[in-house]
């Protein structure tokens, strides 16, 4: 609670600032917003902390070389990697981006990718029947699916979601020495944020990554240099991925009550002209059909 | 045994005689030591021994799947270009049992027969891609419906496809094993069938290109467009029938004796109306995909090298055998109907592996290359399609005439108005 008062006055010192605030932020200022995290690059030492610490938290193989893991993979659900830049080495922490609006969970036919009210976007064993379509669909590639194992699973990060539930943020953010890790509200973070930019604008990029990135993700992400040159995709575009699928969506009950209904007149319509035809050849009085159409 | 000489000694022994028959029928009708036979059962031997391995091992063990390239051949030829030449089945009956053109009464039989079984082939290749495959009841039984998901009604609706193409095909069924009543209860669902199996079709054939909407990015941009849905049902009727019309050529041949003379005689005009149907349909796709570069602002992206291989499938594959349509209707030919219909194929084959493989993740730096595993596999599912389906044509009346009782049974409607007249 106390950390939570804490980043509530920040915001409000942020919000005095006058910083450009998106109606979305302005919509979650209850305090129900979601968690996230805030990285900093620019405060990142490359240390691997972070690898470690999930790797214990989340019962997965210590790791044995995280330097040489430069993309999260089934067994190491976070990985720190350095970029040259033009302002020398810069590491990067990726993990899944828990979006607010996860592609991987609407991609899901089962559920069993969901992303809980909390924040994390978390996978559920019991429903995955391993179509690996949320790998498909995900922008960032953050699903890994277990190849070699004959009852493979989904594995991601999952900020944390058991720590979560007993107030404790995440394995990663309570491990890392420079607090280049903040965890909070997605709310308060983006405040935090935005006031650092604004405090040092040499020092950063006049952008978070993930504020509007596909609708918004719980992971941001401060950088010195611009993102494209750290790996992220810049090309993913400001609107949630699942509506790239909406209007498709919207069309189905449209079909299926149309279709069916335009058919079966199509097909009436079919019908009764060979009848009429049959019926004219034969100079007979029309059938008692057409006379019914008729009045 | 003839269809009628089984009909009346079903009737007479009842249902020990029904199954003996039955075994009877699963006995192989042909010599067995034919070059098809020889080579296809030891690749389907060998698919299936690949997949024991899957199962136990896992994908790794016999694909080149990887976490950057989740969906391969499996999916990208076997359910997507599968399911696109599957078509014919929904665009035929729409033909003859909604628009009621009887000139192509004579082939809905086959091509529906083709229809299902591709469906359950192809469709259930699904199942050897499943990492999870005895989850698959999930999104059927009620415990978790993704129902924000294309894949939830993909699959949704191949399930329910599959019964209304039976039903659709059920007739010839009743027909073989000489059930009269069961005949005319299931030939009387046969209009709502087709209604219900358009629609499905017009939905998922379209949901096959949905599903890789949310790809974007990852799938080259002359291949990606957010009308994937619907380049994906217009290029499905003329896949369908250019598959129609080559899987005909192909019977017209190998089940000879089978095919009966209406059958036979209206062939050529057939080929000829579904070679017309394919040139318009293929016209208005290559205006569809034309907007899209136009409105896209797509035309730098020609020049490149993918532009290049776009080009061959647009050019070689889609323009030109939309010419050899035009001109082959023009001149009623049925050698250009052929070969329309076999360059579409491979165009076909081609847009489906360009968006699914080759365009997918086209610049990361290790390509998905299938390995020769998957495509043994893939051949093998193919074959064993093809081996029911020979099992079915030498056995129930598809290619050939009906029993004449069920003719008879046909007749009165259709005939009664002449016959007063």
């Amino acid at each position: 609670m106390n950390r939570r008062g804490f980043l509530k006055t920040l915001g409000l010192a942020g919000a005095t600032l006058t910083l450009p605030r998106t109606g979305k932020a302005a919509e979650t200022e209850t305090g129900t917003a979601p968690y996230g995290v805030l990285v900093d690059t620019t405060r990142c030492a490359g240390c691997n902390s972070c690898t470690y610490a999930c790797a214990e938290a989340n019962g997965l193989p210590e790791p044995e070389d995280p330097e040489a893991v430069t993309r999260p993979t089934t067994d190491q659900w976070t990985a720190v990697r350095g970029f040259e830049t033009s302002k020398g080495e810069v590491f990067v922490k990726r993990q899944c981006m828990h979006c607010l609006e996860p592609a991987c969970a609407s991609a899901c036919l089962t559920t069993a990718m969901k992303k809980t009210d909390d924040g994390p976007v978390v996978w559920r064993e019991d429903k995955c029947m391993g179509c690996r379509f949320c790998m498909v669909s995900c922008p960032f590639s953050g699903p890994k699916f277990e190849y070699s194992s004959a009852n493979p699973r989904i594995r991601k990060c999952v900020l944390c979601a058991d720590r979560l539930r007993e107030g404790a943020p995440p394995a990663c953010v309570e491990n890392c020495p420079e607090e280049a890790l903040t965890f909070g509200r997605r709310d308060d973070l983006l405040r935090i944020a935005h006031k650092r930019i604004a405090n040092a604008p040499d020092r950063y990029v006049d952008h978070i990554y993930g504020e509007r990135e596909v609708g918004g993700t719980s992971w941001l992400y401060l950088a010195g240099v611009p993102f494209e040159e750290l790996g992220f995709p810049t090309d993913v575009g400001e609107t949630s991925y699942p509506s790239l699928t909406a209007s498709f969506l919207y069309s189905v009950p449209m079909v299926l009550t149309l279709g069916p209904a335009l058919m079966l007149g199509m097909a009436k319509a079919a019908r009764r002209d060979e009848n009429g035809e049959a019926a004219s050849a034969a100079a007979i009085p029309p059938a008692v059909e057409d006379e019914e159409v008729r009045s | 045994m003839n269809q009628a000489g089984f009909a009346s000694t079903a009737r007479a022994v009842g249902a020990r005689g029904l199954w003996r028959f039955l075994v009877s029928e699963l006995k192989p009708k042909g010599p067995l030591l034919t070059a098809f036979n020889l080579i296809s059962a030891p690749i389907i031997v060998a698919a299936a021994v690949i997949l024991a391995i899957r199962f136990t091992k896992g994908l790794s063990s016999v694909t080149n799947l990887s976490q950057d390239v989740p969906w391969g051949l499996w999916i990208g030829f076997d359910v997507v270009t599968g399911v696109a030449f599957a078509g014919g089945a929904y665009v035929l009956t729409f033909l003859v049992y909604i628009l009621r053109q009887e000139r192509y009464h004579s082939i809905v039989r086959v091509t529906v027969l083709n229809g299902f079984l591709a469906y359950v082939f192809y469709a259930g290749a699904l199942l050897f891609d499943l990492g999870r495959p005895w989850k698959v009841v999930n999104p059927i039984i009620g415990n978790s419906f993704g129902v924000s998901s294309v894949l939830f009604l993909v699959a949704w609706h191949f399930m329910l496809y599959m019964i209304a193409a039976f039903v659709e095909f059920s007739p010839a069924v009743a027909e073989w094993l000489g059930l009269r009543r069961a005949r005319r209860a299931l030939s009387a669902l046969t209009l709502g069938a087709v209604i219900f199996g358009v629609t499905l079709s017009m939905l998922h054939q379209s949901g096959l290109g949905a599903l890789y909407l949310m790809a974007k990015g990852k799938i080259h941009p002359l291949w990606y467009s957010e009308f994937i849905p619907l380049y994906f049902f217009v290029s499905s009727v003329f896949a369908g029938l250019s598959l129609v019309i080559f899987e005909g050529t192909i019977s017209q041949r190998v089940f000879r004796n089978r095919i009966s003379e209406d059958h036979r005689a209206r062939h050529d005009d057939i080929v000829l109306g579904l070679s017309k149907i394919c040139a318009g349909t293929m016209f208005a796709y290559v205006f569809l995909k034309v907007l899209d570069i136009v409105h896209g602002q797509k035309f730098g992206l020609l020049t490149t090298p993918m532009g290049q291989w776009y080009l061959v499938e647009m050019v070689a594959f889609v323009l030109v055998p939309l010419a050899v349509f035009t001109e082959a209707v023009r001149w009623r030919s049925q050698t250009l109907c052929k070969v329309g219909a076999a360059l579409t194929l491979v165009g076909i084959l081609l847009n489906r592996l360009n968006v699914t493989i080759i365009g997918f993740q086209w610049d990361i730096p290790v390509r998905y290359i299938p390995t020769v595993y998957e495509v043994v596999v893939t051949l093998g599912v193919v074959l064993a399609e093809i081996w029911v389906f020979r099992w079915v044509i030498y056995r129930m009346p598809v290619l050939s005439m009906p029993p004449t009782w069920a003719m008879d049974a046909d007749a009165p409607p259709v005939a009664a108005p002449r016959a007063a007249a």
